[in-house]
């Protein structure tokens, strides 16, 4: 494949940035997003061009640190992370606009590569249960029920890539907080810091300026992981139970 | 590890709602809400116009009476006005607050540009300009009387058709009411999501009850200046 990219360059943090366009050639459909690019950067480096930043760490769509901007989509055109996306979902001549994660709570670092860190410090705030650590407890000294398990399971596959803060015309982390917010909720773990979790982690995600939920629905849309809308309804619903219990 | 001990955790109720995005959207959702309720006995007292000046005009009467014998004259009116009042302010506030910080968290537009979500969910913020700037015009017709052209107290009816009997009373109205009619069908689900009603299985309830209710009221509320302009009500 021969495809014309359209990358985000800025050299650092505080400099002024630009599209630049580049071809590159010999691309394999079988390629993933991420090959593609050290193709790319190949011949920048040879041609002695500075290479085009990006994240990645895992390449298997597991850590989260890929993120991506895809022709206007987090992560590109298909429900997955941008390490996991290959080329055959793109066409033979395409061109293809690649940016990063945009959102004042994601200053770009450089290129591509954006700083996540506001996501830990929401984490920080309460995204935790406070057990104590060592050996591995006994596996049914405290049953959780299925449905419950399910639940949990399903946020806790959110990998905090930040694909639905880029997502969102709000540049809002709802989402992702509502995914580790409901995933420590339904365990019996994490009851006991049910109220100051969710009232925390909110409070931290205002302090980091994203932006607030509209309920447009991006997100969902975005997330490699499949992080249902709903999940923002039971944060919220979990927000106003703690505020109210909260003051007595 | 110990739990954190909190003892710093007592500011009001209030408070507590305004300082949080979470917060503040309930305090729209809610005041939404209360208008939405509102807008629902309003379009069905719009509609009694279609059975003649005297039954619109004694509603029109009735609701300076209303609440009595308990209450004086007009003093039920007037708490209804001023709740009215108040959910308009905490709407208009709260979304000027959070659209604000929203246009400030994401500075940076992409270069790729795509069609982002729905119409209406798009013109929340300029539909609720429109409704603001509405409202202000709206009582302006026929509560007050200033800018009505017949302006006759007590005579709500003839007061009605001397607005649609203008071009400008009647495009006026029907932009407006197309704008309600988007705003309440992202707003009603939407406030369902913000105050913690929706989930999966209910989502689909939740948005036909949405489209539902937008349809109703946008068709309720037009049926009357479409009647003055065919004739039908004169
Ligand atoms: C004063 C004029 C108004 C302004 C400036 C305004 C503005 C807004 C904005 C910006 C939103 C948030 C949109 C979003 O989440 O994307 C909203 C939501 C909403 N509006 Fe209004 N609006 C106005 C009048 C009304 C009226 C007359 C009603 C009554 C039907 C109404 C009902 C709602 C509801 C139910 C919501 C949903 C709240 C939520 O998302 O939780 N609004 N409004
Ligand atoms: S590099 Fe780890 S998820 Fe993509």
């Amino acid at each position: 494949m021969r495809l014309t990219l359209r990358v985000w360059r800025q050299p650092g943090a505080d400099a002024p940035g630009a599209m630049a366009t580049y071809e590159v050639e010999d691309i394999s459909p079988d390629m993933s997003f991420l090959e593609m690019l050290d193709t790319l950067n190949e011949a920048l480096i040879l041609g002695g061009e500075e290479p085009v930043a990006f994240d990645h760490d895992c390449r298997e769509g597991i850590c989260g640190a890929c993120g991506l901007v895809i022709n206007g989509e987090a992560h590109g055109p298909e429900r997955t992370t941008s390490c996991q996306l290959h080329m055959r979902s793109f066409r033979d001549g395409d061109t293809i606009d690649v940016e990063p994660w945009r959102a004042s709570a994601f200053p770009v670092v450089r290129d591509l590569v954006v700083d996540r860190s506001a996501f830990d410090r929401i984490i920080q705030a309460g995204g935790y249960v406070s057990a104590p650590t060592g050996s591995a407890p006994e596996a049914h000294a405290t049953p959780v029920p299925k449905a419950d398990a399910d639940s949990a399971f399903e946020h806790a596959e959110c990998i905090g890539c930040g694909a639905c803060v880029a997502a969102c015309p709000n540049g809002a982390a709802m989402l992702f907080t509502s995914a580790k917010i409901n995933h420590l909720r339904v365990l019996p773990q994490g009851v006991p810091e049910r109220e100051t979790r969710v009232l925390d982690m909110v409070a931290a995600m205002d302090a980091e300026g994203f932006g607030g939920c509209t309920l447009a629905g991006e997100c969902a849309t975005a997330c490699p992981k499949g992080i249902p809308l709903p999940s923002i309804a039971a944060m919220n619903k979990e927000w106003l139970r703690a505020a109210r219990k909260a003051r007595r | 590890m110990a739990l954190a001990t909190r003892t710093d955790r007592h500011p009001s109720l209030v408070r507590v709602f305004w300082a949080s995005t979470v917060g503040k959207k309930a305090v729209m959702a809610v005041s939404g809400l209360i208008m939405l309720g509102y807008l629902v006995a309003h379009v069905m007292g719009n509609l009694k116009i279609f059975f003649g000046p005297e039954e619109f005009n004694a509603y029109g009467h009735w609701l300076r009476t209303m609440g009595g014998p308990v209450l004086h004259e007009k003093w039920a009116l007037w708490l209804v006005r001023v709740a009215l009042l108040a959910a308009v302010l905490a709407h208009g506030v709260s979304a000027y607050q959070l659209s604000r910080r929203d246009l400030r968290a994401r500075p940076v537009r992409y270069v790729h540009r795509r069609r982002r979500t729905s119409y209406a969910t798009r013109t929340m913020r300029w539909g609720g300009v429109i409704l603001a700037l509405f409202i202000v015009w709206h009582l302006l017709d026929l509560t007050t009387l200033t800018v009505n052209p017949r302006g006759q107290e007590g005579h709500p009816y003839e007061n009605v058709v001397a607005t649609f009997s203008t071009w400008y009373g009647d495009v006026i109205y029907l932009v407006a009411m197309l704008a309600v009619g988007l705003h309440v069908r992202h707003g009603f689900w939407s406030a369902a999501q913000t105050l913690g009603a929706g989930n999966a299985a209910r989502d689909r309830t939740l948005k036909v009850l949405a489209n539902g209710l937008a349809l109703v009221l946008t068709a309720g509320f037009v049926s009357v200046p479409v009647a003055v302009m065919t004739g039908v009500v004169s």
